[in-house]
């Protein structure tokens, strides 16, 4: 019978014939935390007996959360993360290196084929390199350090077969917002997504990533893509050179197959408090914003700030609006200072914080006060996210989010873009 | 394994940003802190209102969002027994078994808050006392069961020294 990419994956991993339902025991490739869930992984790793990790060179963790940090409390945690990962000799990226899910990725550390934990949900990102990955809570963390090993039922696989390319001004963000509100939070719930057809294919590497992030806001458990020519190459790039890529079989058993035509497709806006509550950006144009931000593990990399800097060049952000910038990485950062990239955005106003998560989460760096709406390039929208639940949240695509603070409220970024950089839309 | 308790009712979709919000988990390891916070944003009187045992009750998707175990790790430290939903995210889910809390998948349209239950995981059977009602659950997997019945993850880690799935 015919396996999907997560169980090809599972299959390996594990050394057994698995198929979708069975439990298996497999061994990791990858693991990470974060400060948010790391702490207490230290604490349950003690409590389990736990005294070397498993392969130090194979275990990370990832100062991004509340980097740096706001508070004493939480300097208290990065410090015993610090302590930890010296001890053990494992990976430590520290504040301002950048997002955990775009450093693991941008670190050679996962290419096609691998099985990747990390105890942060948007995990499933590097499925856009074809590769297992998803999120757990602290405890699966520390019993994976000890083990190198973790438990898994396999998932059924939902496939999304998108065809056409998606018209200029429209993004892979776009796209993903509009699979969600079709399927709802939680269509795909114990599942793995695959996601494949000519629009897919037409993507950027980076912009697969935003479509594998944001598997789990329809409850799915990894975000799979195959690998091509454009993965092979970029995870070369970035130093994997050894990985055996997962092919779904042609006769591989799925719980659903959905297809659509991507091709007439506008910009999507998710609306406040639900992900899947989303909008063509025509029903929600002229709802007045006080703040955007660009960025997260989503929408943070080198193309998304080229997006949106291709709007904002020259012109500058509504006086009423706050605009937040936090590169994904470091070298993002770097990229973009060295293309001229940055310049454009702080020149039109945008107030740029340390390459990390950033006002995403809600524990610094851009809290929005009461009553206050947000356009945001993250992921996620639900009531008190970024640590006020008297704000409101709207998910969109970095051009949707450079469009809206020009105009000091929602806004259709297609408006922005002029003739000549319309095109760009088949890379976004 | 047997649990008794009172039913507080809450909705569809209950993330984890809800069950402790965002603020609180990444400054402190001390559960009993974040517990005093547990289902704040959606009422704020429910830490003092809950006793030992009592039952969380909700409708789809519970625990959405993060993979912070704080979620499940802050209903446990505020005393409930047990979460009952007509269906959870898979994180939080699998987190709730590995922190030892049960989490009980079925239909609980007919359950109100206030309502007083006995809940037999065991022979997967809720009994509404108050409805003179009962309810079937979605049974767990034999692992699950074992894993919850040893505790959690981190005695069952120190039971056997590795996962145990015979």
């Amino acid at each position: 019978m015919g396996k999907t990419i997560a169980e090809k994956i599972l299959s390996r991993k594990s050394g057994q014939d698995a198929y979708a339902h069975d439990l298996v025991v497999a061994s990791v490739d990858f693991v990470m935390g974060q400060d948010g869930t790391a702490p207490l992984a230290i604490r349950v790793f003690e409590e389990m007996g736990g005294e070397r990790v498993f392969d130090p060179a194979r275990a990370a963790f990832v100062i991004d959360h509340s980097a740096p940090s706001p508070l004493e409390g939480v300097s208290a945690l990065h410090h015993l993360m610090r302590e930890f990962a010296r001890k053990q000799g494992m990976i430590l990226y520290d504040v301002g290196e950048g997002v955990c899910h775009q450093l693991l990725p941008e670190k050679g550390h996962v290419g096609p084929g691998s099985l990747v934990i990390g105890a942060d949900s948007h995990t499933c990102t590097y499925g856009a390199l074809n590769a297992f990955a998803t999120g757990v809570g602290s405890t699966d963390l520390a019993a994976a350090l000890v083990s190198g090993k973790m438990w898994f039922r396999v998932p059924e696989t939902i496939k999304f077969i998108c065809h056409g390319r998606l018209p200029p001004g429209v993004y892979a963000k776009d796209l993903i917002l509009y699979l969600i509100g079709q399927v709802t939070a939680d269509g795909a719930t114990y599942m793995a997504a695959e996601y494949t057809g000519e629009a897919i294919q037409a993507l950027s590497v980076e912009a697969r990533f935003t479509i594998a992030n944001m598997a789990i806001e329809m409850g799915a458990k990894a975000g799979l893509m195959e690998a091509d020519e454009k993965v092979r190459v970029w995870v070369r790039e970035h130093g994997k050179e050894d990985f055996e890529e997962a092919k779904a079989d042609p006769d591989a058993v799925y719980a659903r197959v959905l297809e659509y035509d991507v091709s007439r497709l506008e910009p999507q806006v998710a609306r406040p408090h639900r992900v899947d509550n989303v909008a063509p950006v025509s029903e929600v144009a002229g709802t007045p914003i006080q703040q955007a931000v660009l960025g997260t593990c989503t929408n943070g990399r080198l193309e998304d700030l080229r997006i949106a800097a291709r709007i904002l060049k020259g012109r500058k952000v509504h006086p009423g609006v706050r605009l937040i910038v936090a590169p994904a990485s470091r070298r993002v950062f770097l990229e973009a200072m060295e293309e001229g990239v940055m310049q454009d955005l702080v020149r039109a106003g945008a107030a740029v914080v340390t390459p990390g998560c950033g006002p995403c989460v809600g524990t610094h760096n851009g809290i929005p006060a009461d009553g206050e709406n947000v356009i945001s390039t993250a992921n996620r929208n639900f009531k008190g996210r970024m640590a006020n639940n008297k704000a409101f949240i709207y998910l969109a695509s970095p051009a949707t989010v450079a469009a809206s603070a020009l105009a000091g409220e929602i806004a259709d970024p297609r408006e922005f873009l002029s003739k000549e950089v319309s095109g760009c839309g088949t890379a976004g | 394994m047997e649990l008794r308790g009172r039913a507080h009712r809450f909705g569809d979709d209950i993330n984890t940003d809800y069950i402790i919000s965002g603020k609180y988990k990444f400054k402190t390891l001390d559960m009993k802190e974040l517990a005093r916070h547990v289902m704040e944003d959606l009422d704020p009187d429910f830490a003092r209102k809950v006793q030992p045992g009592d039952f969380v009750v909700a409708g789809r998707n519970f625990g959405c969002g993060s993979s912070r175990e704080q979620a499940p790790l802050a209903l446990l430290h505020a005393g409930v027994g047990a979460v009952l939903a007509s269906s959870f995210a898979r994180i939080f889910y699998r987190n709730a078994i590995n922190t030892g809390l049960p989490v009980v998948e079925c239909d609980t349209s007919r359950i109100d808050g206030g309502d007083e239950l006995i809940v037999d995981l065991e022979k997967g059977v809720i009994k509404n006392l108050t409805k003179q009602e009962e309810i079937p659950i979605k049974p767990l997997p034999p692992f699950m069961l074992k894993v919850l019945a040893d505790g959690g993850l981190v005695p069952h880690f120190r039971k056997y020294g590795t996962f145990n799935l015979d």
